[in-house]
Parts: structure tokens; C-alpha cells; sequence
């Protein structure tokens, strides 16, 4: 049971559907200097975790399968993927909104996570990778007696 | 009767969201008109002809239109962002919504001869200036 004057309002002032907002890049913040002249942008990410395994998903627009590279040292799960520049030459720009790049971003892995089961995906410029937890992390029921 | 609102701080999160989205929107300047400015656009010159870029990482392609109609694109369509209800989510960047763009060129184009291409989370335009849009070469006799 709902007021329909104050509904009505609400509806007035509140878009219903919500526009979609730019996401500004967010450029990586390097250790050290690097070697290639190009820019490097953190992939938007989204974490969400399942009873058995952790899922990162990474927006990697312009991005294909044969340019990821996702390697896991000392714990730490590194995703790269690479830009093929080449596409970009011989285009003159005349207006341009957002800036193109190569992607990185680490991750740091918990003792949780079974680091040989990992498991990746490409589609349309979304990475979704599976991170498998070990037996002992995955959740159990413990029966009363 | 009790009438409760949904959630007053998500009401007035989603106002401050428009609000912004309008300062961060060109529709006051001369650039490009535009319902909204996502999906951020890089346009370039290929010849005669324009090709414009857009960044839509994973797009349904059933859900995204293109209209054209001689020196203005329109590119609408919803992105979704999906998870099964019984996951707990940690981190959340990636934004969903529907969009709707439009795009004042500065030539005319031929319609019929618009392609658009989506691969790999990114759309490409190739817009071809029209005929009757290019300029001719007047012979001197």
C-alpha cells in the first residue's frame, strides 16, 4: 500500500532509470621507470566470491585474447594485457574523450586461493578470471548431534 | 497507512550522481550534442571519411542501436553488469545502466553506407561522408 501523491512526486524529481556515468581511467602507479613509451591504465574490476571460488572480472576494452598475460609470483596474481597500437596509425584525431593504453593491475592472493586452478576468460573486452579456493577454505555445514 | 521511501540515502546519492553527470556532460559546449556522455568517444578522419571509437566492454550487441541520419549518430543501448544473487561481492567498479548518445558530425553521411563493428569491447563507426557532401573539382575551360 503505497501513497500515490508522494509516489508521484518522487517519480517527478527521480529519474527512474539511472544514467550511465564516464568512469574516468585511473593511470597505474608505477615502482619503477618504464621501458615502453605508453601509458598504463588500471582495468575497471569487480570481485565477487562464490562458495568455492573468488571471481575477478576486468574491463580490458581493445584488448584481445593473445594479448593477456596473466602470470602468478610469490603470491601476487598479475594481469597485463596488451594494446596493439598499430590499429591507431594512420587515423588523424578530431576529437577525442578518453585516452588508450596498455592494462595492468595486481592482485595480492590469500593462502585461501589454490594458485594452480586458476582459470581465465576473455570476452568482449571482459576478463573474468576464477580463483578456485583450497578444500579446507571452502564453507561446510557442521552438524549439531 | 505508512509510507516508506526506499532508501532515503540512495535517493540522494542518485541526485548528487546527476548532478555531477551534468557538469561532467559537454551538452553546454559546441563539441558534440549528447543526452549523456557515456560511452566516452574518440573520433577520427580517415580519409574523406570519420571513424569513431567508443569503449563499451561487455555489451550484449542485442542491446545496443544505431541510428543515423545525415550529420548525426545516435547510439543507444543498456550495459548490464550481472551476478547471481547468492554471491557476495567485494569490489565493485564496473558500472551498468543504459546510454543514450548522440553525435553532431561535422559532415553529412551516407547512411546506407554506415558500418559498425564490435570487437573486443570496442565499437567501431566507420562513417563515410556522402556524395553529395564532397567537394568537386570545377574544370576551367
Amino acid at each position: 500500500m503505497t501513497n500515490p501523491a508522494i509516489s508521484d512526486i518522487g517519480s517527478m524529481v527521480m529519474p527512474t532509470r539511472q544514467e550511465l556515468q564516464v568512469q574516468q581511467k585511473r593511470e597505474l602507479e608505477k615502482k619503477e621507470e618504464s621501458m615502453i613509451p605508453a601509458r598504463v591504465f588500471l582495468p575497471t574490476a569487480d570481485i565477487y566470491e562464490t562458495n568455492d571460488a573468488l571471481n575477478v572480472v576486468l574491463e580490458m576494452p581493445g584488448v584481445d585474447k593473445n594479448s593477456v598475460d596473466i602470470r602468478v609470483e610469490d603470491g601476487v596474481l598479475k594481469i597485463e594485457g596488451r594494446l596493439d597500437f598499430s590499429k591507431y596509425q594512420g587515423l588523424q584525431p578530431l576529437y577525442t574523450e578518453y585516452n588508450v593504453g596498455h592494462y595492468s593491475r595486481s592482485f595480492r592472493l590469500s593462502s585461501k586461493i589454490d594458485q594452480n586452478k586458476i582459470a581465465a576468460e576473455l570476452n568482449d573486452g571482459v576478463l573474468s578470471l576464477v580463483l578456485p579456493k583450497v578444500e579446507e577454505a571452502k564453507p561446510r555445514t557442521i552438524q549439531v548431534k | 497507512m505508512i509510507t516508506t521511501f526506499a532508501d532515503p540515502f540512495d535517493a540522494l546519492l542518485s541526485l548528487q550522481r546527476e548532478l555531477e553527470s551534468r557538469f561532467a556532460s559537454d551538452w553546454l559546449e559546441g563539441t558534440t550534442t549528447s543526452r549523456g556522455p557515456f560511452p566516452p568517444i574518440n573520433v577520427f578522419q580517415q580519409g574523406d571519411d570519420i571513424l569513431a571509437l567508443m569503449e563499451l566492454p561487455g555489451i550484449d550487441k542485442n542491446e545496443l542501436q544505431i541510428q543515423a541520419k545525415a550529420n548525426t549518430v545516435r547510439i543507444s543501448g543498456k550495459k548490464s553488469v550481472d551476478y547471481s544473487n547468492d554471491v557476495s561481492v567485494h569490489r565493485r567498479e564496473r558500472v551498468s545502466g543504459d546510454f543514450d548518445r548522440t553525435l553532431s558530425l561535422p559532415i553529412q553521411v551516407d547512411p546506407d553506407r554506415i558500418k559498425a563493428e564490435y570487437r573486443d569491447g570496442l565499437l567501431a563507426l566507420f562513417l563515410p561522408r556522402a556524395e553529395s557532401d564532397k567537394p568537386r573539382s570545377i574544370k576551367l575551360k
